[in-house]
């Protein structure tokens, strides 16, 4: 049962109002394959994701009132509005793209003013853009959360929507808020209210202990899915966010599992005598390719996601691994040692017309296909050094986007305009979860209570 | 329990068997007996008996100990991002096979490791190549292929721990293990 939704949809902003005049990108999108800055020809505030680097616009984001102070679960709604508001301002800030100021320091907002803002207040605070909205306790038990966007020198509202969630669920409300403010300004897709299935580390080097763990995007809410008797490894989300693919060591028999996050149930992907691995969903959810080990020649197979007869899609020898759906589900692109070293390959799905991408020196592994088509995230190995890149699906336009000792194992946010990974510690081969954006800029380390490794993004949560 | 039990069994008792055959000494001389240590202790003869007479050595390690004594060694090792086996690999498993052809109701499992500078799902791959090219060659040898066992690590389990050359040339590696 979906317990949040909308229950307000929104009104966009005149578009005639006056144009703060866009951040104007100070570089060259570099070799980014460039969707073009989305441009203020129509005189709308509009923060550019893509075009390089740019000030972040200051935003302003007040505590949210509540019309009546109640205690829920969550706590009560004044104080949640804080919270919101503090969520929201780390969601935004956390893009790059913005810089918020409050909750704290900033003027209060009382009730009534939410939907008629103070202009003259907040236009002279340096923010371009404002966030309100309120917290309310419904006799149903659930919460209302209010959120509003206005153009603070145009003085005009922008955008408004209004979420309910159960108690328990109050900070998706936030990450909500945050989309909406983020699509409205950037007209780039939602990211925020999305979570991360990753690999937790901890312990010495020659024997890591392993767990599958799962955090909102922002690291709230995390739990650990498997107890770290066995490694784990490579987890992946099917497109209901509610299903995990990934691989396990129990039984010392490594082997890919499909694993349901409510019950903590899972089984065998396949019942093989050999090592299955690198498994993958389908955009419609509806199969999984994985590798198969079979006598040292490693091939990329589907099998439907309900379970059935493994049907092999690569024949050659060697090493074909790293499979990955195109978001409309009719290719598949993957690494191959064939030609002598890890190169990119892109094959239609059913197996059909595999050929080489991927033309730049060293190597090149663990290719994610983005939600959004435009691009392929890959990992490069050369130069002592492994790093995060993106290149379109013809292999053009290829872009470093990290610059480490070892990153590896790019994941896609639910808009294609991030990708999270993680880094390897020369030495110690401690492990940290990092992102980073697009320019490549706006790299960020993201907190996990151990080590980290192999992340997964869900996609958006309904 | 009970498959390993009798597996022990048997390879104790082909160890009797083969005890009188010209064997390579053991490398490493067994360490100093430790107090209440139950192999050198409680012979019978007496406190008051003469005491400087020779002992032999009895085996109350499993087949793994026999094993790791008799054989160069229980690994062979890889070059970066490769998984053939050069001369010197060829002879230690040549010692191998020859254990294993002395003991043939042992079972035993290839682990393939790599170093840690590559992808982790490829290591996979890469681990798996590397177990199955010392199987293929025992098997080669006369070891029947349902006596052995492969499994890949990947990276996962590294022995050295530096991130260095030295350390990732010794986890790049194949190890025959054989059980306890």
């Amino acid at each position: 049962m979906r317990k949040l939704f909308l229950f307000f949809a929104c009104l966009a902003g005149p578009a005639a109002a006056q144009p703060p005049a866009a951040p104007a990108p100070a570089q060259p999108a570099a070799q980014a394959p460039a969707q073009q800055t989305q441009g203020d020809q129509n005189g709308r505030l509009v923060v550019d994701v893509v075009g390089g680097i740019s000030a972040p616009m200051p935003i302003a984001i007040p505590v949210m009132p509540t019309p009546a102070s109640a205690n829920t679960p969550a706590g009560e709604t004044g104080a949640l509005g804080r919270e919101i508001a503090q969520i929201v301002a780390n969601d935004l800030k956390g893009s790059g793209l913005f810089a918020p100021t409050g909750p704290s320091g900033l003027p209060a907002v009382a009730f009534p003013q939410v939907a008629t803002p103070d202009f003259s207040v907040w236009g002279g605070t340096g923010a371009q853009a404002l966030i309100q909205g309120f917290v309310q306790a419904n006799a149903d038990g659930n919460l209302t959360v209010g959120c509003y966007l206005y153009d603070t020198l145009a003085k005009t509202e922008l955008k408004r929507e209004g979420f309910v969630v159960t108690p328990a669920l109050w900070r998706r409300a936030a990450h909500k808020c945050a989309d909406m403010v983020y699509t409205r300004l950037t007209g780039e897709g939602p990211y925020f209210d999305s979570r991360v299935v990753y690999v937790s580390e901890t312990g010495p080097k020659a024997n890591r202990t392993k767990r599958l763990a799962i955090m909102d995007q922002d690291g709230a809410n995390h739990r650990f899915l498997t107890n770290g008797q066995s490694i784990v490894l490579t987890p992946r989300f099917a497109p209901n966010h509610q299903t995990i693919v990934y691989m396990s060591y129990v039984g010392d028999r490594p082997r890919a599992y499909v694993y349901d996050i409510g019950s903590g149930r899972q089984r065998l992907l396949v019942n093989e005598p050999y090592m299955t691995f690198a498994p993958r969903f389908s955009p419609d959810g509806r199969w999984v390719i994985f590798s198969m080990s079979v006598n040292g020649n490693t091939d990329i197979y589907r099998v439907p996601a309900s379970g059935g007869a493994p049907h092999r899609l690569t024949e050659a020898p060697g090493i074909d691994t790293g499979g990955s759906y195109s978001p409309d589900g009719s290719r598949i692109v993957f690494e191959s040692d064939r030609g002598g070293s890890q190169q990119l390959y892109v094959m239609n799905a059913d197996g059909s017309n595999q050929h080489r991408i991927s033309f730049g020196g060293g190597t090149y592994a663990t290719p994610v296909w983005s939600p959004r088509g435009d691009l392929i995230a890959f990992t490069h190995i050369g130069g002592a050094a492994f790093r995060i890149g993106i290149m379109g699906p013809d292999g053009g336009g290829e872009k470093m986007l990290s610059n480490a000792w070892q990153d590896e194992s790019p994941t896609w946010s639910p808009n294609g305009r991030v990708i999270m990974f993680f880094r390897t510690a020369q030495g110690s081969g401690r492990t940290e979860l990092w992102s980073v954006d697009l320019t490549g800029v706006n790299a960020r380390h993201i907190p996990t209570p151990l080590d980290g490794s192999d992340p997964a993004w869900s996609p958006l949560l309904p | 329990m009970k498959t390993t039990s009798l597996s022990l069994i048997a390879a104790s008792a082909a160890l009797a068997l083969t005890a009188g055959c010209a064997k390579k000494a053991p490398k490493e001389i067994p360490p100093p007996p430790m107090h209440g240590g139950e192999a050198t202790q409680g012979n019978g003869e007496g406190a008051a008996g003469p005491g400087t007479g020779s002992v032999g050595q009895a085996n109350l390690g499993g087949a793994r100990a026999d094993f790791l004594r008799n054989v160069a060694s229980d690994r062979v090792f890889f070059g970066t991002d490769e998984y053939a086996l050069d001369a010197q690999d060829r002879q230690t498993l040549d010692g191998q096979a020859a254990w294993l052809m002395a003991h043939p109701s042992v079972s035993v499992t290839i682990e393939g490791h790599c170093d840690e500078r590559g992808t982790r799902e490829y290591n996979l791959a890469l681990g798996d190549r590397r177990a199955n090219a010392v199987k293929d060659y025992l098997q080669a040898k006369g070891i029947p292929a349902a006596r052995m066992t492969t499994i890949s690590y990947g990276k996962e389990r590294p022995v050295a721990l530096g991130s260095n050359e030295e350390a990732w040339a010794q986890n790049r590696r194949a190890v025959t293990v054989v059980p306890q």
